[in-house]
C-alpha cells in the first residue's frame, strides 16, 4: 500500500518548503520538493544603479545577508572587467569566512542537532561518564564532569518549570533517537556553548563590515575600510588584534568541539552514512581570492560526476566558460510561464500558478542544471572537490574527523560514506576547519600587505554605454551562489540570483530528473509516518535556508508543522 | 544617575513593502534625533542569531515591527514583556521566528533582556516592493510617538537634531 505524507511548515509569507513523500513498505519511493512562495525580488532591482544592488540584495534573506552582497559586487565587477585591490580581497575573505563559520556552527548545533539528540534523555546522564567519553578526543576545558553537572541541573530546571522553550518541539522519545544519555548531555552542553562561541564569528564580521547584521563596507571596486595602523576610527592595529583574538577562539571551538561532535554523532548513527545519498554530481567553485584578478584562491572548486572523484574537473577561475556557460534553469515543473531551460542572463520570472501537480508544475523554485544535469552543491561538494584537488587543509580536517570516527567505532570510513545525510554534516565541520585556517592565513596576508605600505582598498568603477553582462560567484555556506547581471547604459537591465538552495531544493528538471532533495529521500526508511523524523534529518542535512521553518511553534506551544497523511 | 541600557531594534524585510516599517522607523529616528549614551539603535533586518549579542542581558529592548494581530491594516499596537514572545509565535514573517528563537536561546544562556516593549503595526501589503502602503505610512508618526513616550518613562528624551541646529 502506498501512503502519502506531506510535510508543510504552514503557509507563511516568505520562501518556504513543502516536502511530499510516497511511502511503500516503510520506505520512501517518491518525493517532491516544493518552494511555496514566489519572491520576485529581482524585479525590484531593474532600472537601478548597479553600484547599489548589493545593499538591496543583502536584504533578500536574513541568514545570507553578506553572501548576497559579495556575489552582487562581484557580478558588477565582472561585467566591468574590474580588478580590485588585494586588501579589499583579504577583507572580503575574512568577512566571508567568518560568516560561513557562524552559519555552519549555528546550523549544526541550533538548527539540526535536535534531529539527532534527545534532550530529555540527557537528564538520565552520568556527568562523570560524559567527561570520560570526551577525554580521549578533545582537550576542551569545558568537557569536565563539573560543567556537565551544571548543564544537567540547568536542563532539569527547565523541565521542572514546564517550559522547555527552544527545546519544546523535538521528536523526544522517537525510537530512531539512539544516543546514550551521556552523549545527549554532551550535545546539550555544546549546544549551549555554541550559542556563546558563534558570536565570535559575528564579531569579526561586525568589526570589518562596519555594522552587523548588514555590513556597510562593501563597494563595487573594493571595500570602504580606510586602513591606517595608527589611526583612530579606521582599520588599525588594535582592531586587527581584536579580530585575531576572535579567530583564535573560533579555532579552538571548531577543533575541540565541532569536529569531534560530528564524529560522535556519526559513530552512534552509522546507518546514516548510507542513507540520503541522492544526486552525486557535485559542483563547487574556487573561492576566497588572494589577488586582484581572481586567479588564485584559498579554496579549490570543480565538478565531480556520479560521486566518482576520478572524474574531477577543476574550475580555476570564476570566468571559466565551462562554468559560466554551463548553468541553465528549467521551469517545466515550476510556476513560471516560460519553461526554458534558459541561461540566467536570459532568465524570466513571470509567474504562472497552477496548483500542486504531481506530474506538472509544483514549485516556485526553478530547476537549475549544469551542462544539463542536476547538481548537489554545498559543503559536501566543496570538500569532495578539495580532496580530489589534493587540497592540504581539506584533506587534513577530513582525516581528523574520519580518525575520530574510527577511534570511536573501530570502523574505517571510506569516501563513499560521505555521499549521505551524515556525510553532509561531516563535510560542513570539515569545511569549518578549512575556513578557520583561511581566517588565520587571510589575517596574516592582510597584515603583511599593509606592512608593505599598501593601504589601497578601492578602485572607482566606470560604466560604459551600451550593454555589459557579468556574473558574481560565491561559494556560500550552502554552496554555489551566482548573481547574474545585465547592465545597459549604467543601469540594471536584468538581474537573476541562482541561490544554493535552488540547486538543492529544485523540482524535477526539463528531463524530469529529480532534484537533490527529492532524490536524497528515495529509499529512506520511515519508522513512523506521523513523525517523519528521517525525512527531516535528510532535508536538514542540506541546511535549507528554510530550515528554521520546520521547528515552528504556535502560541499554544505545539508543533504547527503539519504532517498530513493521505 | 546611571547610564541607560536600551536597545531600539527595528526588524523587517526592506524589500517587502509594509514588512519594512520597523527598519524605516529606526533609520528615521537615527537621522532625526540625538540619543544619549547607552541608547543603541539597530536595523536588525530579518536577521536571527546575529542579533544575539545586541539583545543579550539588556535592561530594555524596544522592538519595532509589522505584526499580525487580526486588526485592520494600519492599527498600531504596543505590547510589553511576556506578551511579546507570544505574539512572535503567531508570526507574520520568518524574521519573527528568529526573534522568538533568540529570546528562547537567551533564556538558556541566562541572558534574557529584563524588559521588552514592542510597537507594531498591522501591515496592509507584504508584496515585494520598496515602498510602504499609505495606510502604514500614516501610522508611522503614531508608532514613533509610542516609542518616544515609552523612552520618556525610562527617563530618556532624545534631542531633535533640527532643534540643535537652530541654536
Amino acid at each position: 500500500m502506498t501512503q502519502r505524507i506531506t510535510i508543510d511548515p504552514v503557509t507563511r509569507i516568505e520562501g518556504h518548503l513543502r516536502i511530499d513523500c510516497e511511502i511503500e513498505d516503510g520506505k520512501v519511493v517518491n518525493a517532491w520538493s516544493s518552494g511555496t512562495m514566489w519572491r520576485g525580488m529581482e524585479e525590484i532591482l531593474k532600472g537601478r544603479d548597479p553600484r547599489d544592488a548589493w545593499a538591496f540584495v543583502q536584504r533578500i534573506c536574513g541568514v545570507c545577508t553578506t553572501v548576497h552582497a559579495i556575489a552582487s559586487v562581484r557580478a558588477v565587477e565582472h561585467a566591468l572587467n574590474l580588478n580590485i585591490p588585494v586588501n579589499a580581497q583579504h577583507i572580503r575573505n575574512l568577512i566571508a569566512a567568518a560568516h560561513s563559520i557562524h552559519d555552519h556552527v549555528v546550523h549544526f548545533y541550533q538548527l539540526s542537532a535536535l534531529d539527532w539528540v534527545d534532550v530529555t534523555s540527557a537528564l538520565q546522564a552520568d556527568p562523570a561518564k560524559c567527561a570520560e567519553i570526551t577525554a580521549p578526543l578533545s582537550t576542551w576545558s569545558l568537557n569536565s564532569a563539573q560543567e556537565f553537572t551544571k548543564v544537567k541541573a540547568k536542563l532539569q530546571g527547565l523541565v521542572d518549570s514546564g517550559q522547555l522553550g527552544i527545546f519544546a518541539n523535538g521528536y523526544w522519545g522517537h525510537k530512531e533517537m539512539k544516543l546514550s544519555p551521556e552523549v545527549n548531555l554532551i550535545a546539550v552542553a555544546h549546544y549551549l556553548q555554541a550559542l556563546e562561541y558563534q558570536r565570535n564569528a559575528n564579531r569579526i564580521v561586525a568589526i570589518l563590515g562596519g555594522k552587523t547584521p548588514h555590513i556597510q563596507n562593501l563597494a563595487v571596486g573594493g571595500v570602504a575600510n580606510p586602513i591606517n595602523l595608527d589611526g583612530i576610527g579606521v582599520l588599525n592595529h588594535e582592531r586587527l588584534m581584536y579580530v585575531k583574538s576572535f579567530i583564535d577562539q573560533l579555532d579552538e571551538f571548531i577543533e575541540q568541539v565541532y569536529k569531534v561532535d560530528v564524529a560522535i554523532v556519526a559513530a552512534h548513527y552509522p546507518e546514516w552514512l548510507s542513507i540520503g545519498e541522492g544526486v552525486t554530481n557535485y559542483l563547487s567553485i574556487p573561492d576566497l581570492p588572494t589577488d586582484g584578478t581572481g586567479g588564485r584562491f584559498r579554496m579549490p572548486g570543480g565538478y565531480i560526476e556520479n560521486g566518482d572523484l576520478s572524474t574531477f574537473k577543476p574550475i580555476t577561475r570564476h570566468d571559466d566558460p565551462f562554468l559560466v556557460n554551463g548553468v541553465a534553469e528549467s521551469s517545466k515543473h515550476a510556476w513560471y510561464k516560460e519553461e526554458g531551460p534558459f541561461h540566467p542572463w536570459d532568465g524570466m520570472t513571470n509567474p504562472d500558478y497552477t496548483g500542486f501537480e504531481d506530474d506538472g508544475k509544483y514549485s516556485w523554485v526553478k530547476a537549475p542544471t549544469f551542462n544539463g544535469k542536476p547538481m548537489q552543491v554545498g559543503p559536501l561538494a566543496q570538500v569532495l572537490c578539495g580532496v580530489a584537488a589534493g587540497d592540504e587543509s581539506t584533506t587534513k580536517h577530513l582525516n581528523d574527523v574520519l580518525a575520530a570516527f574510527e577511534a570511536l567505532t573501530g570502523i574505517q570510513p571510506e569516501i563513499k560514506h560521505l555521499h549521505s545525510t551524515l556525510g553532509r554534516h561531516a563535510a560542513r565541520a570539515v569545511r569549518c576547519g578549512v575556513l578557520k585556517d583561511v581566517l588565520h592565513q587571510e589575517w596574516q596576508a592582510l597584515v603583511d600587505n599593509i606592512a608593505t605600505g599598501d593601504t589601497t582598498t578601492y578602485v572607482k568603477p566606470e560604466f560604459p554605454d551600451g550593454i555589459v553582462k557579468g556574473v558574481g560567484f560565491h561559494e556560500a555556506p550552502r554552496g554555489l551562489l551566482s548573481h547574474w547581471i545585465v547592465i545597459k547604459d549604467g543601469k540594471i537591465e536584468n538581474y537573476q540570483a541562482v541561490v544554493p538552495s535552488t540547486w538543492n531544493s529544485g523540482p524535477r528538471n526539463s528531463n524530469d530528473e529529480l532534484g537533490p532533495y527529492e532524490h536524497s529521500l528515495i529509499g529512506t526508511p520511515i519508522a513512523d509516518p506521523e513523525r517523519p523524523l528521517e525525512v527531516i534529518r535528510t532535508i536538514h542535512s542540506f541546511d535549507p535556508c528554510m530550515s528554521c521553518a520546520v521547528h515552528i511553534v504556535d502560541t499554544r506551544g505545539t508543533d504547527v508543522t503539519q504532517v498530513k497523511i493521505l | 544617575m546611571k547610564q541607560p541600557d536600551i536597545l531600539i531594534l527595528g526588524v523587517g524585510n526592506l524589500l517587502l513593502s509594509d514588512e519594512s516599517v520597523g527598519v524605516h522607523i529606526v533609520n528615521q529616528l537615527e537621522r532625526d534625533y540625538d540619543f544619549p549614551p547607552g541608547v543603541e539603535l539597530v536595523d536588525g533586518g530579518t536577521a536571527g542569531m546575529e542579533l544575539l549579542d545586541f539583545i543579550a542581558s539588556r535592561e530594555h529592548v524596544l522592538i519595532v515591527d509589522a505584526v499580525l494581530t487580526g486588526d485592520a491594516p494600519g492599527t498600531v499596537v504596543t505590547l510589553q514583556d511576556n506578551e511579546v514572545p507570544a505574539l512572535f509565535n503567531n508570526k507574520v514573517s520568518p524574521h519573527q521566528l528568529g526573534l522568538c528563537d533568540l529570546l528562547g536561546a537567551l533564556k538558556l544562556t541566562d541572558e534574557s533582556p529584563q524588559n521588552i516593549f514592542l510597537v507594531g503595526v498591522v501591515p496592509e501589503s507584504v508584496d515585494p516592493g520598496l515602498d510602504m502602503t499609505s495606510t502604514v505610512s500614516r501610522a508611522v508618526p503614531a508608532m514613533k510617538q509610542a516609542l518616544l513616550a515609552h523612552l520618556a518613562t525610562l527617563a530618556v528624551t532624545p534631542r531633535a537634531k533640527a532643534e540643535a541646529t537652530c541654536v
